[in-house]
């Protein structure tokens, strides 16, 4: 897997110098601007918005790089055909294709780090001025670890988009990606809905229909622990474990299939 | 062994979008190329020479027939490191220079950072590369991303090399480069199949070339075996010829057109003895300008068997 991991290198170095981190400096920057506007508020509660602000922005931030580096990835080398001198290396496709994902992962993976880190620097100078006698009666500590399991889903979270945008990526055009991967996104934040679709409909029809989308579409209110993890609500080991387990099977499901359309594709 | 080798291989292509239909690029070609030769893949614009080269490097696949390098399937990915190959107009990650792009190549074929270095240089070096190489390749001309892509094609020192019309794009001096920098690396015994629709480079290259129209192959072999080198015919070039001398030889000759003032170029058939006329011509007061044998150009072969290929014959 040489060829792979040569692959990722050049991906994460193009997300580099076009610039892709440049979205560091808007997320610092609305997060420190924020923090300040709301410094006015209630002890506690500024900490409580910068988290949840401070999670909403890495997930929204991660989502755009996610699908429009993402929806790119192999188009554009087939477009421009920097694909045929690449592909007359000693390089598979399927090399090619898990490259170009863990490529732009490692992109997203630096991303989420640095706003992790940005995000607890940011709550660490906001708690500093409070009295130890008021923080322990927050739901939770400013620097609370459970934050750390809401990153880590969001960044799963962007794993299975990466890899939905990749897999159009492979037969798609860039705009057509990107509609049917927002599409999937949006439709798999309201993926559990459709699990009890006959609670609202009669149609045997529909509900087959609506049961057939809820175990195709990813169901990416999963993913979805901030709130829980701002108001101090526990999030299991266990429920980690198993989303990361559905977060890696659907991606490995949506790789094959990019690999398994992408080998057989001509370059015409 | 042949270096390449092609069975039947065929490429449909389906156009149209509501009722895709067939359209066949390439029809059951078959061709040869010993090692050490430089295969010149000739044929007019659209004949299928792209697509039979994207199939030989498995960008496109098959629609019947096989086809093998260095004795291995082309699907066959070791085969690769022993290859290079140069699309049509290529086009390369414009943000990085010429040496991180051949870096990232070297990479791909697991050379060690030391034989990447040297490598790198040596081959940017070859094809005329100097200090543009810290460039970024957005700034580079369309013949110096010719010169890049051919230096990456021949990076992993391969064996057997593909050029898809390598002299497009380059100027004269370029093109010069380039012949010279096949013929060399022809005498270091490495296998070349370039394609062109540019005769004159393949004459001068050469040692076999197929022809191919439409999708068919119109002709293949050693170029001395495809063109009809037996004399067609003499062409002689007379000046001071007398009127009289001028008259006795017209009836011999299958042509005889003044060109200036007493200059004339005398065409006779192959058995036209010109040994004879020019002692008889020269005896009565003419002088030679040249006296050359007429045979068929590979221009006009490829033009007569292109035609075949268009009015329907079976090459």
């Amino acid at each position: 897997m040489n060829a792979a991991r040569c692959v990722a290198v050049a991906v994460f170095r193009e997300s580099v110098r076009d610039k892709v981190f440049y979205n560091l400096v808007l997320f610092a920057v609305l997060l420190v601007g924020a923090s300040v506007l709301i410094g006015q508020l209630t002890a506690g509660q500024d900490v409580k918005i910068i988290k949840d602000l401070g999670l909403a922005a890495t997930s929204l931030f991660g989502l755009f790089i996610a699908i429009f580096v993402g929806i790119s990835l192999v188009s554009k080398e087939v477009d421009r055909r920097s694909v045929y001198p690449l592909l007359a290396k000693p390089v598979r496709r399927t090399e090619f294709i898990v490259g170009k994902y863990c490529g732009l992962l490692l992109t997203l993976l630096a991303n989420v780090i640095v706003m992790a880190i940005a995000l607890y620097a940011v709550l660490f100078f906001l708690a500093r001025g409070v009295p130890s006698q008021l923080q322990r009666a927050w739901d939770t500590p400013a620097l609370d670890p459970a934050l750390l399991k809401a990153i880590a889903l969001i960044y799963l979270n962007l794993a299975v988009v990466t890899a939905v945008a990749l897999f159009f990526s492979t037969y798609s055009s860039p705009i057509l990606s990107a509609i049917f991967t927002l599409g999937i996104y949006v439709v798999g934040q309201f993926n559990a809905d459709l699990k009890h679709f006959d609670r609202i409909v009669d149609s045997p029809a529909a509900i087959a229909v609506a049961k057939a989308c809820y175990y195709v579409l990813p169901d990416f209110a999963k993913f979805d622990v901030k709130l829980a993890v701002v108001h101090g609500v526990p999030v299991s080991g266990t429920y980690m474990a198993a989303t990361a387990a559905y977060a890696a099977l659907y991606v490995a499901a949506l790789l094959c299939g990019a690999v398994v359309i992408f080998s057989r594709r001509d370059f015409k | 062994m042949s270096a390449i080798r092609t069975r039947a291989l065929s490429k449909d292509y389906h156009v149209g979008f509501w009722r895709p239909r067939p359209y066949r690029a390439l029809d059951n070609l078959s061709i040869d190329v010993a090692p050490g030769d430089v295969f010149g893949f000739l044929g007019p614009n659209g004949a299928g020479k792209t697509t039979t080269l994207k199939l030989l490097m498995q960008l496109v696949f098959p629609t019947s027939g096989d086809a093998e390098i260095l004795g291995r399937p082309v699907g066959d990915v070791g085969v690769r490191r022993r290859i290079g190959y140069l699309p049509e107009n290529p086009y390369f990650y414009d943000h990085l220079t010429a040496e991180e792009l051949l870096d990232y190549y070297g990479r791909l074929f697991g050379m060690s950072a030391a034989h990447r270095r040297a490598r790198i240089s040596a081959t940017l070096e070859r094809v005329g590369i100097g200090p543009e190489r810290r460039l970024a390749l957005r700034k580079f001309s369309k013949g110096m991303l010719q010169r890049v892509g051919i230096a990456q094609a021949l990076l992993n020192d391969p064996e057997v090399l593909f050029l898809d019309e390598p002299m497009s794009g380059l100027d004269p001096l370029g093109r010069r480069d380039v012949r010279a920098l096949m013929l060399e690396l022809r005498d270091q015994g490495r296998t070349i199949f370039f394609s062109s629709h540019i005769l004159s480079d393949a004459e001068a290259l050469c040692s076999q070339v197929a022809i191919i129209a439409k999708g068919q192959l119109a002709a293949a072999g050693r170029l001395a075996d495809l063109q009809h080198f037996a004399v067609l015919g003499w062409e002689l070039v007379m000046s001071g010829v007398p009127a009289a001398a001028l008259d006795r030889i017209r009836a011999r000759a299958r042509r005889v057109q003044s060109i200036a003032g007493d200059r004339y170029v005398i065409d006779l058939p192959p058995d036209g003895k010109p040994e004879e006329m020019l002692r008889e011509l020269t005896a009565a007061g003419a002088t030679l300008v040249s006296l050359n044998p007429l045979r068929e150009t590979l221009e006009e072969l490829f033009v007569r068997r292109v035609a075949e290929v268009g009015n329907g014959a079976r090459p």
